[in-house]
This record gives C-alpha cells, structure tokens and sequence, in this order.
C-alpha cells in the first residue's frame, strides 16, 4: 500500500516535472567555465540549496508566501549541468503559472547568482531572459568634451594668427607711409630753398 | 616673375613638406590591400620597376617645372604655353574636388578620436534594444564595430536616393576638421597631402597606377611647393629622397597592416571555435569542459554517429571555422581603416591607448595631405593679381576653407557616404592621368626638351641625366597613354556603375545600381576637369584671333 502511495506520488511528481512540460524551466550552469579550478561538484545538496533559493524568490511573491522546499521539484540533471525544475502549489497537483515564476527569478536573479558564485551568462535560466544592465551615460557624452576643448585652442590660435598678420601689416603700411611722406617733405622744402636761393641770391643753410 | 616670392627657409623643410604631402592614407589603406591581392611580396617587383620608370621621372619633371617658373600651376603652364593654361585649370579644379570630399576623412579620425577616450570603447559593444534583454538587432547581424561605423558614425540610409538630414555630429567634426586646415595654411603653405586609388585586375596597372597616385602628381601641389624654392636648389636629389620615403612609409605600413590582420584573424578564429564549443556542449548537455580545441573534430564525429538525427539539427549552426578564410578578407579604405583597425584595437589590452594614438597618426597622415590639396588651390589664387589685390592672404584661405566646408556638409548627410565613393573613385583617377599625360608632353615637345634641359643647368648648375631625357621623352607618357586607354576601356566594358550598400535588416553591405543623376554628377566630375585643357587652349587660340583680327583691322 505504502509503496504504491510512494509509486503515484513519483508518478505525479514525474508528470509535473519532465522537459518541455507546461510551466517547467531548464536551467543550464557552466562551473567550469566561471570558476575553472575552484568549481564545486554538483551533488544533491547543491540541488538542495537551489531548491531553497526557488523557493524563497517565490515566498517573495505577494500570495505565495506559503511556498516550501518540497514544492519545488528537480528532474533530468544531466553532466553538462542542467535540469528542468518546476513549482508546484501546496496542493502537489499543479504546477504555478510560468508567468509567476519568471517574475519572482528575475526579481531576485542577482541573489540566486551570488548562492552559486555564478553570474546571468554561467547560471542561464532558459526562456527568463535577464535584465542587462544598461551602460552608464554620463549627462554629457564624453566626446562633446573633448571635441569642445580642442575647438576652443584651435580657435584661439586661429584669432592669434590672424591679429598678428594685421597688426603686421599695419606696421609695415605705416612704415611706408613714414617713407614716403618724409621723401615729400624732403623735396618740397629742397624745392623751396632753391626758389628762395636763386631768388635771393643767398646760400641756404638747410642742404 | 614675383621678387618678393616667399621662400622655404631651408631645403629641408622643402623635402618635409613633400614628404609629408606624399605620405598619406594610401600607404596605409591602399598598398597593403594591393599586396595581399596581388601575391605579397611579389607585388614589390612590378612596384618599384614603375617607381624607377614612371614615379620617379614625373615628380622629378613637377618639381622642376614649379622651381623653374616659380609660380603656382596656373602661371607655370601659362609661361610654358599660353595654350596651356587649361592644365593649371584643371589641376585647381581636380584638386578643389579632392579637398571637398577628403577633409570629412579627418572628421571620421576625429569623431573617433573622441569616442576613444572611453572604457569600453563605444565600438567594443553593442547597445542595448528596447526592453533591455538583449543586443540591438542590427549590431547583432552585423558586428559591434560596423554597427559603430554604419549607424553611430555615419547614420547611413539604405541607398544613395534616401539623402536624409545632415548629421550634426560628423558635421561639427568636419568644421573643427576645416578650421585645422585654415589654422596650418593661414600663414603660408608649408605643409603636404595625398591621394589614393581605385581598383582594378592586373597587378601592374595597379603597381603603375599606385606610385602614380601615391606620389600626388598631377593636382599641382608639387609645383606649387617647388616654387617656393630657391632657383638653385637640388631638385634631381630632393625627388629620389621623397619617393624612396613614400615607398619605404607604404611597406612599412603593410608590414604593421599584416600583424594587425593576422592578430583579428586569430582572434575571430579562436572565437569562432569557441561559439562551435558552446553550441555543441549545450546542445548534447556535455559536460561542461569536455569538449575542447584539440577534441573537438572527434567528438563532432562521435556526436554525428551516435545521435544523428539531433546532430542534424545543430549542424546548419556550426559554422566551418577556418584561420584561412579569416585571413583572406582583404579590406581597403574606410572600411580597412575603420572597421578592422578598431576591431583589432578593441581586442588589444590598453585599447584606450591605442585607439588614440592610432586615429591621431590617421589625422596627421589626412591633415598632412589636406595641407597640401589647399596649396594646390590657394597658390594660383594668391599668385593672381587680380585677386590678390583685393583680398588678403587670410581672406583668401578663410574664402577657400568656408566654400569647401559647406560643401563638404554634403557628405554628412544620411547618404552622404555613397557621394564620398563616388567622388574618392571618380573625381580625380581619369582627369589626373589626362593631367600628368599632357604635362609631360608639353615639356618635353611644346617647351622643348633641348630648352628645359638648359634652363636646369643654368638654374642648378647639374646636367640632366639621360635617364631623365629618356624616360620623360618616351617611356612615362607611352606608359600614361596605355594606363589611361586602359581604364577608360575598363570603364565602359563594364557598363552600368554598381555601389555598395548598407543593409540595416540584413547587417551587411548589398550591391545596388546607381541612379541617372549620380551618373550624371559621376560624368560631370570627369568631363568638368578634363574639359578645361581643351577649353583653355581654345579660349586662348579665340583671344589671339581676336586681338590678331584688331591689330590687323587698326593696321
């Protein structure tokens, strides 16, 4: 009698959980890759610790408080390692909705990672797609920054040039000027004491 | 002739200036990609034969005729023959096109510049999509540094007819990139630029083609830095010394280009492995570790025996990994310089490092180049009375920049890539070879060969080698004609002109038809520089008649 009790029970446990069933997941870890040497075997008591997990991200939900250990049950644990696992309602007789499930891992993804020593690439639970985290944005982009101090030098070299060139070229234009209307003077007032020289008679004294 | 021409303060900075003109991004996208597609090493051979009988004798034969009539390419063609001041013409009018389009070059180093100063590198990474449970979709099928390129630096649209807005990133980018220029050429044009090419079957038409166009011949910005020389200076030594630097830059640079091709290779190699080693682990639960490099050939034959029918499911996703194929993918231009530089860069340690110093040699190599295009234009310009007697040398330059910037805007808009192919490929390839083609024989035969020869002396002191005489007389423009025969062939053999796409749905790059009016626009480009020698020579014939007909009626 007991047997077959124990029988149906694993016959009801195995329905509620099998690959592909409705409302199951498969969960995928890679320990070898995230932790090389120090990776841990994957025994009955790892299952047991991701049992609890499971468990408390789902008490977490509002209505589900009342989730146990034995609700959740583990089936199909391969080498690689991997397994699918369902959470049944206190009753054993069906399993919780798919939607529920996902929500409450997701919501403590970061809790079941850390439990593991694993991260969302090496403990991947299939079809709950996690969150990535987004790239910090600063307020301004960096680039504008950079490009900004750059184009003020540039600028600031180009004023500089371009004033030295007219101050050049004003100095240069006076100094012209200087020459020329010094010869004219020079000549006018030649001119002048020639006229008054010849006039007059008299020696200049100014040549 | 101008007593009071400026000269360069001492030869050297001459030989720097050419140097630096010469040396450009060509050596560093374009002969490489030629090496590897015509047989490596074996590529040198016809290369350095064409530099010995055709780059050499033209360059000499530029920097001659600039130091010889001192003036800027207009003036120097106009003494030489007033029939020729259309080749000044269409040099000024080559050159302004190349400025136009190759100064958005140093927009993209500079916006990548930038975005370098970032951890992780912003072509490292794809962006997020929407919901924020996976990549963008387009970065996915592609790769994150082509959706970098495609989407973040240029916004590309699907074809050449969707223009789309002008981007105000990029566009900033090529203003500061045009305020550089007219910072370095406000004062005087001492400074250099370059040229690079398209493509084409035979390794020796490409070797003749590449030392053509690597030297910078033909845009008259040899003639117009030779004319800032003193009437004595050694030309014959200057030109050995600059293209023996080109050359050597040029297989420096594919020797860098190679390692950093064999390094993108391995990588992608090795990560390619391990996405197969991943797919397979996950697919048969193999333990996780198992399956490594060294076994995975035998346990793909073991998997295929034992489980055939799941193996046949997996295996349309396991790709064929091959070092080979990752090595043959030959890339020249933006694509080599932005895409598969920045992935390799983005793999190295320090990439911060990298990535700047890498895009600040690009800038130097593009603004190096770019000095030299604005001496070809701003040299005739200032040579000019008439104009020069109304503006002032920074005027001028400040004229020549603004126009060339606001034109240059064009090349920032959403298709603004497809008009940068088409000016890169067509603007000056054919109109350069028509150029250097009628240079050398109006040297040779319409100035006399006798005469020029002559003039050297007196100017240097050196007599002309024979090998000079012989190449210019007969060898470089006979190989001229058939390089130009041969493209213009090749041209219309192949018929309607095809561009590359981006595809945003599929990640990749299409071929697409191009439509009239960019056919059209491709024409115009060609026929407006070609046009002007045969135009200036007959303006002149016209203005001679003319004046012959007056005197002729007065008498």
């Amino acid at each position: 009698m007991l047997w077959l009790l124990f029988f149906l029970v694993t016959a009801i446990h195995a329905e509620l959980c099998q690959p592909d069933a409705e409302n199951a997941f498969k969960v995928r870890l890679s320990l070898r890759t995230a932790l090389g040497d120090k990776a841990y075997a994957w025994d009955t008591n790892e299952e047991y610790l991701f049992k609890a997990m499971v468990a408390f991200s789902m008490r977490r939900v509002p209505n589900r408080e009342a989730t146990e250990i034995s609700h959740v049950l583990l089936c199909n644990v391969t080498q690689r390692v991997s397994f699918w696992f369902v959470v049944t309602d206190p009753s054993r007789n069906h399993t919780l909705p798919a939607v529920e499930v996902q929500s409450a891992i997701r919501m403590n993804r970061n809790r079941i990672n850390n439990a593991f020593f694993l991260n969302d690439q090496t403990l991947e639970f299939l079809r709950i797609p996690s969150t990535l985290a987004p790239p910090t944005d600063p307020s301004v982009p960096i680039w504008i920054i950079i490009f900004g101090v750059v184009f003020c030098i540039v600028i600031v070299a180009t004023m500089l040039l371009i004033l030295s060139g007219i101050r050049q070229r004003r100095r240069s234009a006076s100094l012209e000027f200087l020459q020329i209307s010094g010869t004219r003077e020079s000549l006018t007032s030649l001119g002048a004491s020639c006229l008054t020289s010849c006039l007059h008679g008299a020696p200049t004294s100014n040549l | 002739m101008d007593e009071a021409r400026p000269l360069w303060a001492t030869p050297l900075q001459f030989v720097f200036a050419c140097i630096s003109y010469a040396v450009g991004l060509g050596n560093v996208w374009r002969f490489p990609y030629l090496c590897q597609m015509y047989g490596g090493g074996s590529f040198l051979v016809p290369y350095i034969i064409m530099l010995a009988v055709e780059g050499m004798p033209l360059l000499y034969l530029e920097l001659a005729v600039g130091q010889r009539m001192r003036q800027g390419s207009i003036g120097a063609w106009r003494t030489i023959s007033p029939y020729l001041s259309g080749v000044g013409v269409a040099s000024v009018v080559v050159s302004f096109f190349l400025s136009m389009y190759y100064n958005v070059i140093n927009a993209w180093a500079f916006w990548y510049l930038f975005h370098s100063f970032q951890d992780p590198l912003p072509w490292s990474v794809c962006p997020l999509n929407g919901n924020r449970t996976g990549y963008d979709e387009e970065c996915e099928k592609a790769s994150s540094t082509q959706y970098f390129w495609y989407r973040k630096t240029l916004n590309i649209s699907p074809s050449i007819q969707e223009s789309g807005a002008v981007q105000w990133e990029p566009a900033l980018c090529l203003i500061l990139a045009w305020l550089l220029v007219y910072l370095c050429i406000l004062r005087g044009t001492e400074s250099t630029g370059k040229m690079e090419q398209l493509a084409n079957p035979k390794a020796w038409i490409n070797a003749a083609t590449q030392i053509f166009f690597s030297l910078g011949l033909g845009f008259g910005s040899l003639i117009a830095f030779a004319s800032y020389n003193e009437p004595s200076n050694d030309c014959q030594k200057h030109t050995v010394i600059v293209s023996i630097i080109n050359s050597s830059t040029s297989i420096f640079a594919s020797v860098v280009t190679f390692s950093i091709y064999g390094f993108k290779a391995t990588f992608n190699y090795e990560s390619c492995l391990n996405k197969v080693i991943l797919l397979l682990t996950n697919s048969f639960d193999l333990e996780d570790g198992f399956l490594t490099v060294s076994n995975l050939e035998e346990v793909k034959s073991y998997l295929a025996s034992a489980y055939p029918s799941k193996y046949s499911e997996v295996f349309p996703q396991i790709k064929n990994c091959s070092l080979e194929s990752e090595l043959e993918t030959a890339v020249q231009g933006t694509g080599l310089a932005f895409i598969v530089y920045t992935e390799a860069i983005k793999n190295m340690e320090v990439s911060q490092l990298w990535s700047v110093l890498y895009f600040f040699m690009l800038l130097m190599l593009g603004i190096g180049s770019m000095l030299g295009n604005t001496a070809a234009i701003l040299t005739p310009l200032t040579d000019s009375k008439v104009i020069s007697s109304y503006l002032p040398k920074e005027a001028i330059s400040g004229l020549v920049c603004l126009v060339n910037c606001a034109i240059g805007l064009v090349f920032t808009m959403e298709a603004g890539n497809y008009w940068f192919d088409i000016f890169n490929d067509y603007a000056a390839t054919l109109s350069l070879l028509l150029i250097v083609l009628v240079e050398t024989v109006a040297v040779c035969y319409l100035y006399g060969l006798r005469r020029f020869e002559s003039d050297l002396k007196a100017m240097t002191g050196h007599a002309l080698n024979w090998y000079w005489k012989a190449m210019w007389g007969g060898v470089s423009p006979l190989l001229i004609i058939s390089l130009f025969v041969f493209y213009l062939s090749d041209y219309i053999i192949t018929g309607t002109l095809q561009y590359q796409a981006w595809d945003a749905s599929q990640g990749q790059l299409v071929t697409k038809d191009y439509p009239p009016y960019a056919l059209a626009i491709i024409g115009l480009l060609v026929a407006s520089s070609t046009m002007c020698i045969p135009l200036g020579a007959l303006g002149t014939f016209i203005v001679r008649h003319l004046k012959r007909g007056d005197t002729a009626s007065v008498a």
